[in-house]
């Protein structure tokens, strides 16, 4: 039992024999991911490399970090704006704790311990987050909006808070017990770097909990039709708030790791990455609409984006030029969605694809919400 | 009363006809090989269940869909239409079920939607079609400003703006599937009185209902459908109610009737004085101070005209609306103030009317949307169980009787019954004591609707209260125990089992008309 699309299209993909068409549709992430990685290793003999691989795949974990939260907020047929500007005031909020928070009353700094300044860190995500799903479960401003509005918010703090400087001092003294806020971004496990290893433990209890817990369950039903969610007694608020909690956390768990990464903490750390992050999920074959994603290809889509930047960099293409590759291979993902979830509603039954028509919109539509009542 | 109109010339001219037309959905045959005449200025009546291919065929006559085989004959010579847009300037004009307005828009801009009329300056004549739209309105006897919102309009008003579009460009062939699903007695009469006036006229009219005897009051020909076929074909004054049923499904046809042999436990729902209010913000109330109990194993029906406030009534009971006075208990426990969830904890749940906006999860599985409801109760430790999801969704598939290849099956792929026996199995998973169920016939077919009645009846004699509303008599007369008629908020009359569908009508305020 996964989540409800992986079944279908592999059942799908075994009761049609080989269909190459739809076996590169499904699986379009992956074999994008293949073909970036063939084409930059011939292009260049420092592509394929163990060492290389895992450069990459830290500057992945980032948008990866960010795009698990985004997965869930857009599978609740929302999207959070505001994750870049939460990053970077998570990493200034860091960069202020490791300098010591002055008492003046007692005439001494209190200099708190990494783990500590991780989870108020984490804490403070996770307000944003809360301050996001109220004013949308509650107020109901639309969630565009309401992380637009929260997205200034949120960066304007980090500015004010540091009047826009950057915090270069985060190692901490040894004689403070404050030591040890590069592990995140430097040390390995295993020769992982440690980012990798916590953007895979994020992906690992994102899945499950997408897929074995009730709360996945009522996440995926509310994102596809909250109204009939609330009947069956999905606490549809809760889910609401929970997501942009969710997604506040990994925000703040990315600031972490990136301002450790940088050794420092600017309060412009992050800027756009919203969108990144939110193309990584598109990639990966989930519905803006909502209800429709899994982790497996948001993972699959932030490597995409990560392995194509990082390849164009050392092949030494103009940063220009990546922009437009990066732009071009969104536009393509959400072609590709749209032909698959055309299909997909497309098809009367389970028993397989029907050819193309002439009009893909006025007929046969089983899975259109006012289309059916009789569908002779 | 309808055959007076037959009495015209000897062959009425066919004006369009389907010769042998087939329709291939990749692997189903939705039609095959079907003749249809349109008769000029007749009401041609298509009755079928749900599936047995009628919109199919009337989307290829209004060129929608093109036939993979056959041809269309329009005066007798074949046609293809490439387009809704080139039936529609052939004269060949379709009313589709589901309502194709822009609800941000007013009723004037939606009659004249992508065919505005033009000044001499080149924009729109808004003045002209302001008239015009409302002298549409006047012929439908409908009061209402040619500029109100389509928003703002009740269902049943926001159809008669439907009809009108298509009266707007002349047609010379109206195709009009289920016009009626949401309108009042009344203005059914007044759509009624408007076929009456365009056959008159020499308008051509293709008629699709689920109300039978409805759609018996206007017809002139009367064509069945089953299974992509046609069954029979016959003139009004040969047929009646029971030929068209036996036609339809093949057999004769039953409801059910209330079941029997057991004692009612006891009061498993109250409501008391409850109220309340319009959704309009008006101060009027669409619930009525109004007090109703039911037993355990007691089925009730609630009849009543569109607008008597049997949804809200309904709908507030279960939770999705605040009360503006009153209370609801369950087993003499006060749940007013509980959630949704919380009240199907308890164990009263509603089946909404609208399933496709209220009822199902598109995007989820068969057994994904059977679960849901009982989600919680599969949970070890932290995850789901997904063997124990199983083992409910199995027994739930085989309990309610909905065909399906299995649990994992998309729900779109589903007819219209069984998507409707997904939406009452999901709740009866949380084992209820109480289950509401507003429409629960709405758009599925004779056959499902009998299965549907059945699996309630069965499920009453287990001590489960039923709790359903309804807008045909007939299905009062089913499985009821008890009949409650509601009409503007409050019970105007209840009957038991035994009553006449007279009563029952006259009770609701309905005019008498079958």
């Amino acid at each position: 039992m996964t989540s409800p699309n992986p079944p279908r299209s592999r059942s799908g993909l075994l009761a049609d024999g080989f269909d190459i068409g739809r076996l590169l549709l499904e699986g379009r992430a992956f074999f994008a991911l293949i073909a970036i990685i063939i084409v930059f290793s011939i292009l260049s003999p420092y592509y394929f490399s163990l060492g290389n691989f895992l450069t990459m795949a830290s500057h992945v974990a980032i948008f990866g970090i960010l795009a698990v939260g985004m997965l869930l907020v857009i599978l609740n047929g929302g999207i959070d704006l505001s994750v870049g500007s939460t990053l970077g005031l998570c990493g200034v909020i860091a960069g202020f704790l490791m300098q010591g928070v002055p008492l003046p009353m007692f005439g001494v700094a209190l200099f708190p311990p990494v783990w500590v300044v991780a989870v108020l860190v984490c804490a403070l995500g996770a307000v944003v987050g809360l301050v996001n799903g109220v004013l949308i479960a509650r107020f109901k401003v639309p969630a565009f909006v309401a992380t637009l509005g929260v997205m200034y918010v949120v960066r304007g703090l980090a500015l004010l808070l540091t009047n826009g400087l950057t915090y270069n001092n985060l190692a901490g003294k040894a004689d403070l017990g404050n030591t040890g806020f590069d592990w995140l971004g430097f040390n390995r496990l295993a020769g992982v770097p440690i980012g990798v290893v916590v953007m895979a433990v994020i992906a690992i209890l994102g899945s499950m909990m997408l897929n074995r817990s009730p709360f996945g369950r009522w996440l995926y039903a509310s994102g596809g039709n909250e109204r009939a969610a609330e009947l069956s007694g999905v606490p549809v608020k809760t889910v609401q708030v929970t997501v942009y909690m969710l997604s506040g956390v990994c925000a703040a768990i990315t600031g972490l790791i990136l301002s450790s990464q940088l050794t420092s903490a600017g309060p412009t750390a992050g800027n756009s990455y919203e969108l990144t992050a939110i193309a990584a999920v598109v990639i990966g074959g989930a519905a803006l609409s909502g209800g429709r994603g899994n982790i497996r290809g948001t993972m699959l889509g932030a490597f995409v984006i990560g392995f194509l930047s990082d390849g164009l960099v050392i092949i030494g293409i103009s940063s220009y030029w990546q922009t437009v590759f990066t732009g071009a291979v969104i536009v393509l993902a959400v072609l590709l969605n749209a032909i698959q979830y055309r299909r997909r509603v497309k098809r009367p039954d389970s028993t397989g694809g029907q050819p193309a028509s002439p009009q893909p919109s006025g007929q046969a539509s089983p899975a259109y919400p006012t289309h059916e009542k009789t569908a002779a | 009363m309808t055959t007076a109109s037959d009495t015209g010339p000897a062959a009425p001219e066919v004006v369009l006809a389907a010769r042998n037309i087939g329709k291939i959905y990749g692997s189903t045959h939705a039609l095959k090989g079907v003749n249809f005449d349109i008769r000029r200025g007749k009401v041609t009546t298509l009755f079928g269940e749900n599936g047995a291919g009628k919109s199919t065929l009337m989307k290829i006559l209004s060129g929608v869909a093109t036939p993979t085989s056959g041809t269309i004959l329009l005066d007798g010579a074949p046609v293809t239409f490439v387009s809704s847009t080139d039936a529609r300037d052939r004269g060949v004009s379709i009313i589709h079920q589901e309502l194709s307005l822009a609800p941000n828009l007013s009723v004037r801009d939606n009659i004249f939607m992508g065919r505005e009329l033009r000044t001499a300056t080149g924009g729109v004549d808004f003045a002209e079609e302001a008239r015009q739209a409302a002298a549409l309105m006047a012929d439908l006897e409908e009061d209402m400003d040619p500029l109100t919102l389509v928003e703002d309009l009740r269902l049943g008003q926001q159809q008669i703006v439907e009809i009108a579009r298509a009266l707007s460009v002349n047609s010379r062939i109206l195709i009009m599937d289920e016009p009626t699903s949401a309108l009042s007695a009344t203005e059914v009469h007044v759509l009624f009185k408007v076929i009456r006036d365009l056959t008159s006229r020499g308008v051509s009219i293709v008629y699709i209902s689920h109300h039978l005897e409805e759609a018996l009051q206007i017809t002139d020909h009367a064509v069945v459908l089953r299974d992509g076929a046609i069954t029979a074909a016959a003139d009004r004054k040969d047929i009646d109610l029971a030929w068209i049923v036996r036609n339809m499904v093949g057999e004769n046809f039953d409801l059910g009737s209330p079941p029997s042999g057991y004692e009612f436990g006891k009061v498993a729902l109250t409501i008391e004085d409850l109220s309340v209010p319009d959704a309009s913000g008006s101060d009027a109330s669409a619930v009525d101070r109004l007090s109703l109990s039911v037993r355990a194993g007691e089925i009730v029906c609630i009849y009543g005209l569109m607008g008597a406030g049997r949804t809200e009534l309904l709908e507030t009971v279960a939770g999705r609306v605040a009360p503006s006075g009153g209370r609801v208990l369950l087993e003499g426990e006060d749940v007013s103030r509980l959630s949704i969830a919380e009240r199907i904890d308890k164990g009263l749940v509603l089946v909404p009317e609208d399933r496709q906006r209220d009822g199902l999860v598109q995007t989820m599985s068969v057994g994904s949307n059977l679960s849901l409801p009982s989600i919680g109760d599969f949970v070890r430790g932290l995850l789901l169980s997904p063997r124990r999801e199983r083992t409910l969704v199995d027994g739930s598939i085989r309990d309610v009787h909905i065909k399906t290849a299995g649990g994992e099956a998309p729900i779109g792929s589903l007819s219209g019954g069984n998507q409707q026996k997904v939406v009452i199995g999901k709740m009866l998973t949380t084992n209820p004591k109480v289950i509401l169920l507003d429409e629960p016939s709405r758009g599925i077919d004779v056959g499902a609707k009998a299965e549907v009645f059945r699996l309630l009846a069965e499920r009453a004699t287990r001590g489960l209260a039923v709790v359903f509303s309804t807008s045909e008599v007939a299905e009062c007369l089913s499985i009821a125990h008890r009949i409650i008629v509601m009409s503007r908020g409050k019970i105007s009359a209840e009957f038991g089992a035994d009553v006449a569908k007279e009563q029952i009508m006259a009770a609701s305020g309905e005019a008498v008309v079958a």
